[in-house]
């Protein structure tokens, strides 16, 4: 094993699937010459050249839609969008196109297409560059949605992604671009299997799901309750959808509690979601109603001090814990 | 004239082929054989036929919703094409797509989209594909004037621009936005001085004569062939019935409709080639095998077991791991 960066991770599955494959290509903003709005992509201009990594002008629609014509006939592009903020421009190609052209064909044709790029939070950009998406793009049939916590699943998840016939949803997080974890060797080719989730800690109080930037809240908030008995099992889904219901289920079966932790607004979504799976299949399981920690239902504010009041954060996971498992404060 | 006679009077079959589809399919659509949204292609039928024979085996098309006479020239069964408008197994889309959403990716035929304007970067990424691989494939991609305003013709357009992607750009300008006449959605009326702001070559014809579209559409595909970029065509053409089915179409006048009728495209062919001394027989002959063929299309359909639930569950995504 080594110690990397999240974004090196991603950069690696890109340049070992450019180099395994070459019908991969990657298409963006600013990834060839500048080398990256957030330098996920440095190096691979150099490498790869101008065939294949592809600087485009702003136009996510027109980009987006070139992917998916593309897919449709055999390449493999990696479409990176600066920030998924921007992919709402592009909505009419990953929906109405990319999510359907299987399906509305009969089968007949397919679309191995991967749309990336960080999303949610930052630091203070405030209402337009803040959204978490996945409730957004968890909602349509046709399309996986993955979100990699750590750089080990962001390589493996990738590499799994820029393989998959599917149009792919990957989600990465600009706070999370920094994360240090480790990966396996250089000349390990591990892939992360789409749909299948990840134990991130085992404990038997209670159950928290979660992903993305609050992952690492959970973390620390497990370390807290650890100190007071209360052991945490923490559950990666990785892949939003489709989603691991049954290492939830088991998960919650076992700590008869269960606390929903992520970043996007409480209506819908993926951790809503997962409550109605949770009260259906593990109804007699529970000693407690499931409970979220979610951003708060506002648009992003700017000032600091605002945005960590959106934000979850570690004192709102302990807080929630100690009420699913009735030890208050 | 210059085209020989064989070919024009096979083009010929070609338009009356997609006529009597057409004419078949609004019928089914009345008897409620079909559903959803109908789109008839008739009165423009020289613009697809004449593209068409322009166009090389390995070339792609997209078209709108208005797709039924493109699909039929690329060489798409008329059974299939029927048996789509069904709902049955049998279709061209499995019963999945109907009549906006045909598709034939063995003929090259890429759909059939629903969305204005949202299939221009598609049809742009199938001719960034052929330059990628360096295969010298073609993409033509037809769209309507309602589509010259929306963002999606932009983006396509300036990154088809940008990148001289091998496509030849298609509007059918039949002048009504589905009930909005031009005037009252552009600014211009020579839409094709848009190509300018694309850094793209342009033409503008009038396209009721079949071998006219043949004979613009050549020199367009082999400027795309030849890696010298995309042209933006505009025909200006007319359908003779409304927008959809449901369309009455009262924003035009009788007297509008008939003037143009003057200039069907079936018209226009039969005259030269009766100009050339083809036998009235010859017509009649052609007739009565198109209608067996299309009868036939219509029994397929008819007999065809129902779209499959199956189907439907399989195709939401790829199954199989990576």
């Amino acid at each position: 094993m080594r110690i990397i960066r999240y974004r090196e991770a991603l950069r690696e599955a890109m340049f070992e699937e450019m180099e395994r494959d070459p019908d991969v290509l990657l298409m963006g903003e600013e990834v060839g010459h500048y080398q990256g709005a957030y330098k996920v992509s440095e190096g691979l201009l150099e490498r790869f050249g101008e065939r294949r990594v592809i600087d485009t002008p702003i136009a996510e629609a027109g980009f987006a839609g070139i992917g998916v014509g593309a897919a449709m006939v055999g390449l493999r592009p990696i479409i990176e969008f600066m920030t998924w903020n921007f992919s709402f421009v592009a909505f009419d190609q990953i929906v109405s196109n990319a999510a359907k052209i299987h399906s509305m064909s009969g089968g007949a044709i397919r679309c191995p297409i991967v749309f990336r790029g960080p999303n949610g939070s930052a630091k203070q950009v405030a209402a337009q560059h803040s959204h978490t998406v996945e409730a957004l793009y968890t909602h349509f049939p046709g399309l996986h949605v993955l979100a990699p916590s750590t750089a080990r699943d962001a390589k493996g998840l990738l590499k799994a992604a820029i393989r998959d016939d599917n149009p792919v949803i990957f989600l990465e997080g600009e706070t999370l671009y920094g994360v240090k974890g480790e990966v396996p060797d250089e000349g390990v080719d591990e892939l992360v299997p789409i749909g299948k989730g990840r134990v991130a800690r085992e404990g038997d109080a209670c159950t928290v799901v979660t992903w993305g930037r609050p992952y690492y809240d959970v973390m620390k908030a497990a370390e807290q309750l650890a100190a007071d008995g209360i052991e945490l099992e923490v559950i990666d889904p990785r892949t939003l959808r489709p989603l691991d219901e049954e290492l939830v289920l088991k998960s919650v079966r076992k700590t008869n509690r269960c606390v929903i932790v992520h970043e996007h607004w409480p209506y819908g979504g993926p951790g809503a979601q997962l409550v109605d799976v949770i009260q259906r299949e593990a109804f007699d399981h529970l000693d407690a109603p499931v409970l979220r920690v979610t951003g708060l239902d506002v648009p992003m504010p700017y000032a600091s001090n605002l945005e960590d009041m959106v934000l979850p954060s570690v004192d709102r996971v302990v807080d929630a814990v100690r009420r699913v498992t009735y030890m208050g404060n | 004239m210059t085209m020989d006679t064989p070919l024009l009077f096979d083009l010929y079959r070609q338009m009356l082929l997609i006529r009597r589809f057409e004419e078949e399919a609004a019928r089914a659509y009345a008897q409620s054989h079909a559903g959803g949204f109908l789109h008839l292609y008739i009165g423009q039928e020289a613009i697809a036929v004449g593209a068409s024979s322009a166009m090389r085996d390995d070339d792609y098309v997209f078209q709108t919703y208005r797709d039924h006479g493109i699909a039929l020239a690329r060489g798409m069964a008329p059974g299939a094409a029927m048996a789509e408008l069904f709902g049955k197994d049998t279709g061209c889309s499995r019963g999945m797509g109907g009549s906006m959403h045909f598709f034939d990716a063995e003929h090259g035929f890429y759909g059939g989209w629903g969305i204005v304007g949202g299939h221009l970067a598609l049809a742009a990424g199938t001719a960034f594909k052929s330059r990628y691989r360096g295969d010298d494939s073609v993409t033509v991609c037809f769209f309507g004037e309602g589509a010259t305003n929306i963002g999606g013709f932009h983006e396509a357009f300036s990154l088809a621009g940008l990148w001289k992607l091998p496509i030849v750009f298609v509007c059918e300008n039949n002048r009504y936005a589905m009930g909005t006449p031009l005037e009252r959605t552009s600014p211009l009326t020579d839409l094709t001085l848009k190509a300018q702001g694309y850094g793209m070559a342009s033409d503008r014809f009038e396209g009721s004569d079949v071998s006219v579209v043949r004979e613009h559409l050549t020199p367009a595909l082999a400027r795309a062939r030849s890696g010298e970029g995309p042209t933006f065509i505009e025909i200006d053409t007319y359908r003779f019935r409304g927008h959809s089915m449901s369309d009455p179409a009262k924003y035009r006048t009788r007297e509008e409709l008939e003037e143009r009728k003057k200039a069907d495209p079936l018209a226009v062919t039969r005259e030269q080639l009766e100009a050339g001394g083809a036998e009235v027989s010859a017509f009649d002959e052609l007739e009565e095998a198109v209608e067996r063929e299309i009868a036939k299309a219509v029994e397929f359909a008819g007999d065809s077991p129902p779209a499959r639930e199956q189907i439907m569950l399989d195709t939401v995504l790829v199954k199989g791991d990576a």
